[in-house]
């Protein structure tokens, strides 16, 4: 069963962290994303950059209307996910618990299923 | 020899050469190793040399090469195993247990249902990991991984190259059937893009079931089983639409179904149910037979089928069963009847707002009279559903069972699409 995990960011609060805490959210995931590996789950993983960096693209009559983003206005911001490939939804939900993401107040760890999934994964 | 009769012909030794390697060494996974490569060199040399006079003295001889070249690139190995690997391997028509044992090996308990799955196809079903990987639309690494820490655990769980006997062989053999059942079912689910190698499963679940089937010709389960994947694969073709649309089996044009298929499947059903012990394959095949033998969906035999899936909730209980015993209840004695079993399952855990107890619900709420009823809980189906093909049809189910809203009402509303029913919360 193929899974997004997704991590909700707050910029906010990641500007607030120290760079302690910050490298130790980086071994975190680095060590999740080497067990995922080598267990044969982890499809892809991957961060996006800072959601002031969007364009929001919109076409009226035609024309192509490009805004500086984010499109929603909000403290919280998708930051990045996993695609993953586990046995369960049961066991989905453990490797999300291990995001240090999920362990900060104000950081968001959202598991849901994927019902559609095409393209060339092997790029 | 054209290219896919080469791949064919590799499919049938390999698990022979490996099973016959992994007696003689013991080391299942270089072993493994050492096959795979053996046999991704034949794939290569084969089509443009021309294949060998004996294929399988080929790649037993090639695999062994391998194995010993790995062998001696590991300098733990002690020089006793190199001596033996050496020695020529005799090349008879090898042992045919050794299909059934690598299969139980693959099938290791240790092992998540999604490795026996990987292993039991690269090992026995003699695919390659790349062709693993784009079956169940994972990338090849993912897939590698999976293979390599499975053959790891096996080795862990210091397991031997043998059957088991007793009361463990029958535990396995369970484990190895509830295997290939998930393989076929990977491959009968297909709904996304790649659907034509997701039906290569079902085929290929089915020809390793024949061959258990052809080494153990007096299990009733595994004749149960194989009975089971011909009779719903005989329905492949009538069972969506060209544009991929579910159709159900009471709408399914019968004149599509494989006569052939549903024929051997009808004959090692009824030869399975005639064995000493009764099972869950077999009674499904039994309930998959009697569908079949119906010429409309209206002379369907439900009494039989109710009874078929009253014995299965008996001897395996599952909500599941109760679930599929429930609508054919509802075809015997009434909606009302089944409605009445559904709501034994309200309280089951399993069940909570699963979109199979909201989808029967429906169903059996609109052969009741209740379309109001029908739609809200055909919409909580599709929402609760995690396949986009099963989401389309119920969907499709709602609006068919919708009360349209007086004219005057509908008028300004301008979309065709359902109006939020607030219901779909999981």
């Amino acid at each position: 069963m193929k899974f997004v995990i997704s991590l909700v960011i707050n910029p906010a609060l990641l500007d607030v962290l120290t760079e302690e805490e910050k490298a130790a959210v980086g071994d975190g995931h680095s060590r999740l994303i080497e067990a995922m590996k080598k267990s044969g789950e982890l499809i892809t993983g991957l961060a996006l950059v800072d959601p002031a960096q969007a364009a929001v693209v919109a076409v009226r009559d035609s024309q192509r209307v490009v805004t500086d983003g984010p499109f929603v206005e909000s403290k919280e911001y998708l930051g990045g996910f996993y695609l993953i490939d586990v046995e369960s939804k049961e066991r989905a939900i453990e490797l999300a618990a291990q995001i240090p993401d999920a362990a900060i107040e104000g950081l968001g760890v959202e598991v849901r299923q994927v019902m559609f999934a095409d393209g060339q994964l092997d790029v | 020899m054209t290219a896919p009769v080469i791949e064919d012909l590799l499919r049938e030794i390999t698990p022979q050469v490996l099973g016959t390697l992994a007696r003689r060494h013991g080391q299942f996974e270089g072993c493994e190793d050492a096959v795979q490569e053996a046999s991704l060199a034949a794939t290569v040399q084969w089509p443009a040399e021309g294949v060998p006079d004996n294929p399988r003295g080929w790649l037993m001889t090639v695999a062994s090469r391998r194995l010993i070249d790995q062998m001696r690139s590991d300098h733990a190995r002690r020089e006793r195993e190199c001596a033996t690997a050496t020695e020529p391997v005799p090349d008879g028509v090898p042992d045919t247990d050794d299909t059934l044992v690598l299969l139980f090996l693959c099938c290791h308990p240790t092992l998540t249902p999604a490795s026996q799955t990987a292993l039991t196809l690269r090992a026995v079903g003699g695919l390659t990991t790349a062709e693993i990987a784009r079956a169940f639309l994972v990338p090849e690494a993912t897939m590698a991984a999976r293979i390599s820490r499975a053959k790891q655990r096996i080795r862990a769980a210091g397991s031997s190259f043998s059957l088991p006997g007793g009361a463990e062989h029958a535990e396995r053999l369970r484990v190895v059937l509830h295997v290939l059942y998930l393989i076929f079912n990977e491959g009968y689910v297909a709904s996304s893009g790649s659907e034509l190698h997701r039906a290569d499963l079902a085929r290929e679940a089915i020809r390793l079931t024949r061959m258990v089937h052809a080494q153990l010709p007096d299990d009733s389960e595994v004749t149960g089983l194989l009975a089971l994947m011909l009779l719903t694969h005989s329905r492949r073709q009538a069972r969506a639409t060209a544009a991929g649309d579910l159709v159900p089996l009471d709408e399914q044009d019968r004149a599509r179904w494989d006569r052939g298929l549903i024929d051997e499947g009808i004959e090692l059903a009824a030869a399975s149910l005639a064995g000493p012990v009764l099972g869950p394959y077999q009674l499904q095949a039994a309930i998959a037979a009697t569908h079949a033998d119906a010429a409309t969906a209206a002379e369907t035999n439900w009494p039989q089928v109710h009874a078929l899936y009253l014995i299965l909730e008996r001897l395996a209980p599952n909500p599941m069963v109760t679930l599929n015993r429930a609508i054919a209840l509802a075809e015997t004695k009434g909606p009302p009847a089944g409605l009445e079993l559904l709501a034994t399952l309200d309280g089951d855990e399993r069940m909570a707002g699963h979109h199979r107890l909201l989808s029967v619900r429906a169903h059996l709420l609109e052969k009741n009279g209740d379309p109001a009823g029908a739609y809200e809980h055909f919409r909580r189906a599709a929402r609760a559903t995690a396949s986009i093909a099963e989401q389309r049809y119920l969907e499709a189910r709602a609006s068919r069972v919708r009360v349209r809203p007086p004219r005057d009402l509908a008028a300004g509303a301008g979309s065709a699409l359902p109006p939020e029913d607030g219901s779909g919360d999981q």
